[in-house]
């Protein structure tokens, strides 16, 4: 039985090695894993990359990408091949619709999907409600009943637990909660707002090393409030025919990590400073007996990696926003219909939270560069569109008559007169939209761009200020130089007449 | 030269024209005059096809404007308006020659012609390569003159063209526009609200109120025989200020 097993995962593999060659002869097989925005799942997609590596394939890591809805629709388009995720999450969040209740019915449905995924790796890393151990010694809090009678404390929830459906809504209603002062924020800051006392409940992880470290305690779920949340792999079924041996590895994680090593893991990244990738090398060294070959980035090379994606990030999305919103200024300023409903769709998109946008390119560009390079597009046209109109229609009138009067056309009255008396406008719209460009450019990390907002995102999960200063004070710096650039332009662009102060001259005819 | 037919202008619900004929022959001064909003500017505009009318039609030459051949026909038109509408970017040498260069005239060509309207216009040749902001009122409606001038255009349309100055280099423009309308012998449309300007300047005054002309004709003609109670008192509501301060200096 096992030996026919094997020859047809052989032959299978074959065929997919035919079917590659022969549809794709120029693209080796490569796997690309994800992981969430948090320490652990980064770990874990660290050690995906080294399992699928030792297999001699390609394989890369889109570290911390912005939240479950990301990562699980990048899966389903095949941007990425596998990442970590808790039957939990998959239950009560992404399939909370099917209402399924075994985990023979989930791999049913995820199999619906062309999805794959591996027995429970070992560890439980349900949420839990926690507080200072101290604070709920004083209170004399033990289970999460106990806070209904304490309304006045502060709570504070990672965003995504605020806002899912298994999250803080449903956890209120099932204990009947009355704290009123409750808040969402990044779950690691929340662990830092224990610690200094303006928050006094917070939702943990179980496997989370900072427990232990800020001497929290986890109130009991005396209504087994939280579902379990067993860490699992999630994979594409298609990996299985493309890389029969990297789905095989991944495999051999189940039931290999327990919740105190787990825990343990967590704490030599968050705590001692480990790289997730030494500590994912450490892990399989220990379990698998496996060498992996892993490199580590200098700092000077991080930051030139960094400065090259930010510089492509903002160079393409901010070109193609001059040469599409100038035109666009043009056209609103010459078109009385037209101009308030080009004013009014580049407003919209202004108005759209810039990590929204982002997320919202993901279903139709994927992940990494061109949906943030798309985003970043959409969110430079407003400034420039609405320059350019100004600039256009500030324009005296006198001007634009004797234009026409002379019988210039309108596209060179556009260039000889107008155009060149909008200048100031369209460079001082340009040079709004660089450094709002520069600036958002940062949050592209969060969908797998990286860029200068990479050493944020882990400087804020890492608790590293230095780390965050790597990202921020280089976006700052870009931001300057940028606009440096285009004052530079203006210099050589603004018509020697221009510059010409009015008053200089006043001698009688 | 110039032929309006019962052309009428509205802006929204607002009449600008009352439907209006006037014929202009060639070689003609004609100056239009009337109080603020009297349709006057309204008229001129039209002329110069900058805006549309809502009916009625005006033949240029035997040719009647449209939106098809007004670039075309600009070019035969000269326009002057207050404060010159001179291109600050531009030099004045640029402002003058922009449409001929647009027009590929041969750069000799422009050069000589450009040295030409410079003397009429009495500007010195340093003052080709000076931008509009370094140049004084009454130098800037000398280029802007300049500027109207260099395709050699059978009409001069002027609206307002010495509005903006003070009433030294006012007077001292008018003697040498008149001067210089003498020595080309074009035909002209000025547009003034100023009775002694239109007397100075004009063969033929044309005197508007609320969107109709009132009277035409000479001066004279105006002054002796009033179509109605408003031309004497808009002649006299200009002239008396200045009687009595003659009458208060005897």
């Amino acid at each position: 039985m096992k030996a026919k097993q094997r020859i047809g995962v052989m032959l299978l593999g074959f065929c997919a090695l035919l079917v590659n060659t022969v549809v794709s002869a120029e693209a080796p097989v490569s796997i690309t894993v994800g992981s969430k925005g948090f320490t652990e799942s980064v770990i874990l997609g660290e050690m995906l990359r080294h399992l699928a590596r030792q297999t001699g394939i390609e394989a890369h890591h889109q570290r911390q990408l912005g939240g479950t809805r990301v990562l699980w629709n990048a899966l389903l388009s095949g941007e990425i091949d596998a990442y970590p995720e808790y039957t939990g999450t998959l239950l009560q969040e992404i399939l909370v619709k099917e209402n399924l209740q075994t985990e023979a019915e989930l791999k049913q449905a995820l199999t619906e999907r062309g999805l794959r995924m591996t027995s429970p790796l070992g560890f439980n890393n349900t949420y839990a409600i926690g507080m200072k151990a101290e604070l709920a010694e004083r209170l004399k809090l033990r289970t999460i009943s106990d806070l209904k009678n304490h309304p006045e404390l502060v709570l504070g929830f990672g965003s995504e637990f605020m806002d899912r459906a298994d999250g803080w809504p449903g956890l209120q209603q099932g204990y009947q909660l009355p704290q009123q002062n409750v808040r969402g924020l990044d779950h690691d800051l929340a662990y830092r707002g224990i610690e200094s006392g303006t928050l006094h409940v917070t939702d943990l992880y179980a496997t989370d090393a900072e427990i232990a470290y800020y001497k929290l305690r986890a109130l009991e779920d005396d209504l087994n409030y939280f579902p379990v949340y067993n860490a699992v792999i999630l994979y594409r079924a298609d990996v299985e025919q493309r890389a029969p041996e990297v789905a095989a590895m991944f495999n051999r994680l189940a039931g290999r990590i327990d919740a105190p090593t787990m825990s343990r893991m967590n704490a030599q990244v968050k705590l001692n400073g480990e790289p997730e990738s030494a500590v994912a090398a450490g892990f399989l060294k220990q379990a698998f007996n496996l060498d992996v070959d892993y490199q580590i980035q200098s700092a000077w090379q991080r930051f030139w990696q960094h400065t090259g994606e930010h510089l492509v990030l903002v160079g393409i999305s901010l070109s193609a926003a001059i040469l599409f919103a100038v035109p666009l200024g043009i056209l609103a300023a010459r078109r009385e219909r037209l101009g308030p409903i080009v004013l009014g769709v580049a407003g919209i998109l202004q108005t759209i939270p810039s990590l929204a946008l982002f997320v919202f390119m993901i279903p139709l560009l994927g992940i990494g560069g061109p949906p943030a390079i798309m985003a970043l597009f959409l969110y430079s046209l407003l400034p420039i569109i609405r320059n350019t109109y100004a600039g256009l229609k500030d324009i005296p009138p006198a001007i634009v008559e004797s234009a026409q009067a002379l019988g210039l056309p309108s596209r060179a009255r556009l260039r000889i007169v107008e155009l060149p008396l909008a200048t100031r406008a369209i460079l001082a719209g340009i040079k709004t939209s660089a450094v709002i460009n520069v600036g958002t450019a940062a949050l592209s990390a969060l969908i797998g761009a990286g860029g200068y907002g990479q050493p944020i995102l882990t400087g804020i999960r890492l608790d590293d200020i230095g780390l965050i200063l790597q990202g921020a004070i280089p976006a700052a710096v870009l931001a300057l130089l940028v606009q440096g650039l285009f004052e530079l332009i203006e210099r050589g662009l603004l018509p020697k007449g221009l510059r010409i102060q009015t008053s200089e001259v006043k001698s009688a005819s | 030269m110039l032929v309006i037919s019962q052309v009428s202008k509205r802006y929204g619900d607002a009449p600008a024209l009352a439907p209006t004929d006037l014929q202009v022959p060639s070689g003609e001064s004609l100056v239009l005059i009337g109080p603020s909003g009297c349709g006057k500017s309204t008229l001129l505009r039209l002329i110069a096809g900058l805006i549309q009318p809502d009916s009625g039609t005006i033949t240029f030459e035997g040719t009647r404007l449209s939106s098809e051949n007004i670039l075309q026909i600009r070019q035969r038109m000269g326009y002057v308006i207050q404060e010159g509408g001179l291109f600050p970017h531009l030099t004045v040498r640029d402002n003058v020659t922009v449409m001929a260069r647009y027009l590929h005239r041969d750069a000799s060509w422009i050069d000589c012609r450009i040295n030409e309207l410079a003397q009429l216009a009495r500007l010195p040749e340093e003052m080709m390569s000076r931008f509009p902001a370094e140049l004084s009122g009454g130098q800037r409606q000398r280029v802007s003159l300049m500027r109207a001038l260099m395709l050699d255009p059978d009409l001069l349309l002027l609206d307002e063209p010495l509005g903006a100055l003070d009433p030294m280099i006012r007077y001292e423009l008018q003697q040498e526009l008149k001067a210089i309308f003498g020595q080309l012998g074009k035909t002209v449309i000025m547009v003034t609200h100023d009775i002694a300007e239109a007397a100075f300047f004009g063969q033929t005054l044309v005197l508007m109120r609320d969107g109709h002309i009132v009277q035409a004709g000479p001066f004279k003609e105006l002054a002796q025989t009033p179509a109605e109670p408003f031309v004497e008192q808009f002649i006299t509501a200009q002239r008396e200020p200045m009687a009595q301060l003659v009458e208060a200096l005897r």
